[in-house]
């Protein structure tokens, strides 16, 4: 050059030229690629001429302030420290009751219910689907007498209460309000989470059983019930983790996630409830994934996204309805089932990325569940993780550690224009229901799981212990092995069940329910006179399925 | 020449876990086969029709949820009784190893967990389906 300064010339080209450039002759770099685990490509080297566009009090903004990309909290975890959510459920309820209390014990700080299929699936214990499956994945809860002994000794006053439950939602729900109810707990103060997210089960998990717009209204019901009777409680947690575990990549679970949050709040808005009424009890769900930055730019981006679109788009005036809260669980998928020592180490690092990223509450994954369920010594290392990185690792001392940091704050710019680039095109398809109906997100999410599996064969992503650093001499380490006992004794219940209480009720309360679901009226009174009169997930299931019918997928691969 | 290799890929139960069904069922098309994705939800007795009516030489079963020592021996007995017992049955998902002799003894050889390269179950088909004339 002639020493005439460019004024397109950054800074930071100049230095790629003048001091990179004579390096890279001499010592080239490692053959790459340099991308995320979501495959995007990762500069060397970011500087202040990256976030030039960015203006710190609009596009970012200090803790509590909008839009959030900070967090919520002006105090950050000084105040106090995201809840230690352990999801945990197997067997029967005696067997997860147990390990509540051991949880609850070793100072976990909320409940977390995982169901297991039949449960998940709205089918009683003696549906020919159900077999080899009851108790396996989760806890199996067939009726009210089950919630019973799940909760027995917990005072449902005293903890906050999250279950993984999506298209029976309300049958659960309104059985966990009659536990409350008998143990003389007040609906006004209880307080916990349904995820209740129907929509990234047409997505991803696939544990669907009516269809889209009869589960959405399902939804909306229990927006407004809630509203009114349990004020407290979150009635949906909107959920990328499936999203992710199906294969998406970061980008495509934020964008897709949120849009369904978007999506449930137009529908919110169309059966007449306002805004800053059930967006405050909205929540969000998220996967923690390996790729450290990436996660934590998703984070910060979802919440500058959500702000703005309920401000926005929606005309929210409180700022509740503005603060995108979140549960974050590391990511079962990065699990290997070699040397499953190493998935302690993986999962530390995706706790660290979570709270780093501001989560609000955290699940972090067993050593072992590339194999089976954890058991209760693999459950207790997790946990002791997120007691780690609390009180010995320092992060937790200052909000938002990483605010300002170049590569963190254009990441977190690169995906906010990224999803706000999958909305759009989602909007021009109608919205997301019309979008799951085209089969829109299945295929995005098809294409990249199948990327991310070459690059992984063709060893472009090195995967410890799976595609490189093998090892032969491996000793199986002990797993937690569920046998059929638990379908015994739940088939025994059932049949003992159906004898005793009062079938006449039974019958008269799921008329209800079929009524109400064929009108208007809000289906969760109905519901809970089914839950009184001990009906069954099965039954209460199927008398919308004779309703509503079920819903069938057209598989795209 | 020799024909294409014909897979019926299925998820039995309840789960609807499908990433690694869909990923392998489209590995194996990469790999020449013909490939044949039921959905999910199957029965053992829907997998074994599919399998007779798409003329398969291999049924592979994803299965993640633990009810694999329900939904194998049921698939296997099924194959029997239409005279299908040449039809190689694998099964990918998440399976203690102490369940394995049993599935071996039941007559299912390929068994893949997590991070089993795609190549090594391409190739294990490639050895194991019945030859076509």
């Amino acid at each position: 050059m002639k020493g005439v300064i460019n004024p397109a010339e950054t800074g930071k080209s100049r230095w790629e030229r003048e001091t990179l450039e004579p390096t890279l002759a001499k010592s080239p770099e490692r053959k790459g690629p340099f991308t995320t685990i979501s495959g995007q490509s990762i500069d060397r080297l970011y500087t202040a001429d990256d976030i030039a566009d960015r203006d710190y009090a609009r596009d970012v903004g200090n803790p509590g302030d909008f839009p959030y990309v900070r967090g919520i909290h002006p105090s950050g975890y000084r105040g106090k420290l995201w809840t230690m959510r352990q999801f945990a459920g197997f067997g029967t309820p005696e067997e997860t009751n147990q390990r509540y209390k051991d949880l609850i014990a070793a100072g976990g700080t909320g409940l977390s219910v995982a169901f297991d299929l039949p449960t998940l699936m709205g089918r009683d214990p003696d549906h020919p689907l159900s077999l080899g499956e009851v108790g396996k994945c989760g806890v199996n809860i067939t009726s009210l007498a089950d919630m019973e002994r799940l909760f027995d000794g917990i005072s449902l006053a005293d903890i906050t209460t999250s279950m993984t439950i999506n298209s029976p939602a309300p049958m659960i729900f309104a059985m966990y309000l009659v536990v409350a109810e008998k143990q003389g707990a007040d609906w006004k103060k209880i307080s916990g989470t349904i995820q209740n997210d129907i929509l990234k089960e047409f997505i991803a998990q696939k544990e669907y059983i009516f269809p889209p717009r009869p589960s959405m209204r399902l939804i909306t019901d229990i927006f407004a019930f809630c509203a009114a009777e349990v004020p407290k409680w979150n009635t949906i947690s909107v959920s990328g983790y499936h999203i992710r575990e199906a294969g998406s990549t970061a980008l495509q679970e934020l964008a897709f996630t949120l849009r369904d949050g978007l999506e449930y709040v137009q529908y919110g808005v169309d059966a007449g409830l306002k805004v800053d009424d059930f967006v405050p009890r909205i929540s969000f769900f998220f996967n923690s994934h390996s790729d450290f930055f990436e996660e934590i730019a998703k984070y910060r981006a979802a919440r500058k996204l959500w702000a703005e679109a309920m401000r926005d788009r929606f005309g929210a005036k409180h700022p509740r309805s503005w603060q995108l809260r979140f549960h974050t669980q590391t990511a079962g998928v990065s699990l290997t089932a070699q040397q499953p020592y190493n998935n302690v180490v993986r999962t530390a690092l995706q706790a660290l990325a979570a709270v780093l990223g501001g989560t609000n509450s955290l699940h972090t994954n067993s050593l072992d569940e590339a194999l089976s369920l954890p058991t209760k010594e693999a459950a207790t290392i997790a946990l002791r993780t997120q007691q780690i990185i609390a009180h010995e690792s320092g992060v937790t001392n200052v909000v938002d550690p990483l605010g300002g940091s170049y590569f963190v704050e254009k990441l977190t710019r690169d995906m906010e224009l990224g999803t706000l680039k999958y909305w759009d095109t989602i909007d021009r398809m109608g919205g997301m229901v019309e979008a799951i109906e085209l089969g829109y997100p299945q295929k995005e999410i098809a294409e990249a799981s199948y990327q991310f599996q070459q690059a992984v064969e063709r060893r472009d992503k090195i995967i410890v212990g799976v595609n490189d650093y093998l090892q032969t001499d491996e000793k199986p380490i002990e797993i937690l092995y569920i046998d059929d006992s638990t379908a015994d004794t739940q088939l025994a219940r059932l049949d003992a069940l159906r004898q005793t209480r009062d079938n006449g009720r039974v019958e008269r309360a799921l008329d209800g329910l079929r009524k109400a679901a064929r009108g208007r009226d809000n289906t969760m009174p109905p519901l809970l006179e089914c839950v009184r009169a001990y009906a069954t997930v099965g039954e209460m299931c199927d008398a919308l399925r004779e309703v509503w019918g079920e819903y069938e997928e057209v598989p795209v691969i | 020449m020799s024909q294409k290799i014909r897979v019926v890929i299925a998820k039995p139960g309840l789960d609807g876990h499908d990433r690694g069904a869909k990923v392998i069922a489209r590995a194996l098309r990469d790999a020449g086969m013909e490939v044949i994705y039921t959905g999910l939800r199957q029965t053992p007795e829907q997998i074994v029709s599919a399998a007779l009516q798409e003329d398969a030489d291999v049924i592979g079963l994803s299965i993640l949820s633990g009810a694999h020592m329900h939904i194998c021996p049921r698939v296997m007995e099924l194959l029997k009784e239409k005279g299908l017992d040449d039809v190689q049955v694998v099964v990918g998902g998440i399976i203690p190893d102490q369940d394995v002799p049993k599935l071996n003894e039941m007559g299912i050889r390929g068994i893949f967990i997590p991070g089993t390269p795609m190549q090594q179950i391409v190739d294990f088909i490639n050895g194991n389906a019945r030859a076509r004339v």
